[in-house]
């Protein structure tokens, strides 16, 4: 396969001229060695449509990177850069245009600074969470880093597509959590952000915006540059680690219980990522739910006044909200109580303290934990998908779909009313009832996982399904924070405001900085001049 | 020289060097016993609801594992499990994994 646009003499000489800049051996063209950038949880798994690489090149230095692109930009080669490619659900280590060459900085994965006296750490694009975890604990530092789940990606790569963890709010998201960055731009030039700019600065990892604007956010979910390197604070190991969990009996007290958990975390009082679930409908982490009350959820959903009593004759309470706290043993314990408090104010609510740990853990709490939360990457959140009793049949992955829902009570039940009702439209299996997964400081995630096949018809027809929902949600103002490369258009489509000025301006941006167009084209839905229309 | 042959030969029948069976098992610790290692991970969990106990699901523990076998798994992927790159595991790291995924087999039978 040829890069779209670029003969066949100099696709041949750029790929000569790349192995002189990385190395022979570091220059991948044979079929088989080009298939392993397939996306493996590709939604066009096998189809003609199937975003694939032509070629790949993986440079191990920065000067390297910068030698790549300067022929790239030469040759005008459509590159796409991949940090440790572990992205699965969004995307992978395929490009979003076929016949790009896959950037593959996996090699650069030197762990540069873990600083114990600043929190923070200084990385390359390969080091993957599990490399910056094991690092700190041989070095024996008391720092924790904010993983995702699962965490086999890397920290330049997921903050850049906006992943998130678990940890304190302020690391919890993880492009947030970030301080400088060094970035290779399309004519190969070496640029530092932030007070990485000015020479001899010690406080790269210390104050993100150095002078003038803030251009940072222009390198997340884009195809500006290259990054070849970032800063990221990480969370001083606490003392302690309490949870408790209060319930509310009322359908309607989600909404107040909602307001007191977002004041709690707003205030600083509670700092770890919450968990909302419902005792009567049951769910993930939750008692099976009971046969009536699917009875009464298929005939009603959820708004029905006869599960609610049913909720209250039976004693069993409705929504259940579990707060974490990260701290000095003595403070949290009266973090809780200040909580319980506050969350009083709904008539008949209980509470339950959860778990209690000191660090570092023993052995035993360890083996026990949800990992994540303690900082501890770890692969175990593929049980979801994976073979398992309760799912004997596994299929061959998943996508996403994860909008911002307003981080109130109400939100979240009319969000439920709007899918259940395009689950019922488009014939998708019902969406059960769905509480927030991730919790932004002042926003919701929710995330519906749709199943990957590598059966044509079903993939074509949760493609279908996929853009619809995407559709419904822009409808009723809920955007999606991050998606697969299939579906980056249409998304950017929904941020339409003022015919479309926010992705007018990204492709201003695109043509002045990377005026061949060679990086990631596609990318989050900014193609560039020569394809743009064509694609959109 | 009849030795020297013997000891070749033996080489192949018997597997690969301790060397690089211990690099093998270093190799898997750092990329596959995160999903195949001890306890409740997902890799270890669904071999053993896949195998019913004709297997041990612990990938470490199979007698049963050429590195052809290995090898396909790695870069082919299975069910929910991606496949590889070179950069991540490479080709040499992978002849050490399937050395030592296999170090227990018997070879009579191979």
């Amino acid at each position: 396969m040829l890069p779209p646009g670029v003969n066949a003499k100099d696709f041949a000489d750029a790929l000569k001229q790349f192995e002189g800049a990385a190395g022979k051996q570091w220059v991948f063209t044979s079929d088989e060695d080009v298939a392993l950038y397939r996306d493996a949880y590709s939604p066009f798994w096998g189809e003609p449509e199937e975003r694939v690489a032509s070629a790949a090149v993986a440079p191990g230095k920065v000067e390297e990177v910068q030698a790549v692109m300067k022929i790239a930009n030469e040759y005008r080669i459509p590159v796409y850069p991949i940090s440790t490619g572990k992205n699965l659900g969004y995307g992978g280590s395929a490009p979003n245009l076929s016949g790009s060459v896959v950037l593959d900085l996996k090699r650069m994965n030197r762990i540069l600074d873990v600083s114990e006296r600043n929190h923070s750490a200084l990385v390359e694009p390969g080091v993957s969470y599990f490399d910056l975890y094991r690092y700190i604990q041989e070095h024996k530092l008391k720092v924790w880093v904010d993983v995702p789940d699962p965490g086999w990606g890397s920290p330049v790569g997921n903050s850049l597509d906006h992943g998130g963890g678990y940890l304190q709010p302020m690391y919890r998201n993880h492009f947030d959590s970030h301080c400088g960055m060094e970035v290779v731009l399309a004519n190969g030039e070496v640029m530092r952000t932030g007070m990485g700019a000015m020479p001899g600065a010690e406080t790269w990892q210390q104050y993100k915006f150095g002078y003038g604007p803030w251009v940072d956010g222009m390198f997340s979910q884009s195809n500006f540059g290259v990054v070849t390197k970032m800063g990221f604070w990480l969370m001083p190991e606490p003392d302690a680690y309490l949870t408790g969990t209060v319930t509310v009996p009322k359908y309607e007290d989600l909404i107040a219980m909602i307001d007191i958990l977002t004041f709690l975390e707003n205030s600083g009082v509670s700092n770890g990522m919450p968990g909302l679930g419902s005792p009567i409908l049951g769910g993930f982490m939750m008692p099976p739910r009971a046969p009536e009350v699917t009875a009464l959820l298929e005939k009603n959903g959820v708004a029905s006044p006869e599960l609610h009593k049913y909720a209250q004759d039976k004693g069993v309470p409705f929504w259940s909200c579990t707060v974490k706290f990260y701290g000095p043993a003595k403070a949290i314990r009266a973090q809780w109580e200040y909580a319980q408090e506050k969350f009083s104010a709904i008539p008949g609510a209980k509470f339950k303290d959860d778990e209690f740990y000191k660090f570092p853990l023993t052995p035993d709490q360890f083996d026990k934990v949800h990992k994540p939360e303690m900082g501890i990457p770890s692969l175990e959140m593929f049980s979801i998908g994976a073979r398992s009793p309760f799912n004997p049949t596994p299929g061959n992955g998943h996508i996403w779909f994860s909008p911002i829902i307003p981080r109130t009570g109400e939100a979240v039940l009319e969000a439920n009313k709007v899918f259940a009702q395009a689950a019922k439209d488009f014939g998708l299996p019902l969406l059960s009832f769905s509480l927030p997964t991730t919790y932004w400081m002042r926003a919701f995630i929710f995330l519906f996982g749709f199943p990957i096949t590598h059966d044509v018809a079903t993939n074509k027809k949760n493609r279908e399904n996929f853009k619809q929902i995407v559709r419904v949600a822009a409808e009723h103002g809920w955007g999606e924070y991050r998606t697969a490369p299939a579906f980056q258009d249409e998304v950017m489509n929904t941020y339409s405001f003022n015919n479309h000025a926010l992705r007018r301006f990204h492709e201003t941006v695109k043509d002045a900085v990377d005026p061949n167009g060679i990086i990631s084209a596609g990318r989050y839905g900014i193609w560039p001049k020569h394809l743009r229309g064509t694609k959109a | 020289m009849r030795l020297l042959i013997f000891l070749a030969l033996a080489s192949c029948a018997f597997g690969a060097d301790q060397a690089t069976i211990q690099k093998g098992e270093k190799v898997f610790d750092y990329w596959c016993a995160t999903c195949h290692g001890a306890g409740a991970l997902p890799g270890t969990v669904a071999l053993r609801v896949k195998y019913k106990g004709e297997k041990p699901a612990m990938l470490s523990e199979r007698t049963d594992l050429t590195p052809a076998v290995t090898k396909i798994f790695v870069r082919k992927g299975v069910s929910i499990m991606p496949f590889f790159r070179k950069t991540e595991v490479s080709d040499a790291d992978l002849d050490a994994i399937g050395a030592y995924l296999a170090r227990n087999n018997n070879t009579a039978s191979h």
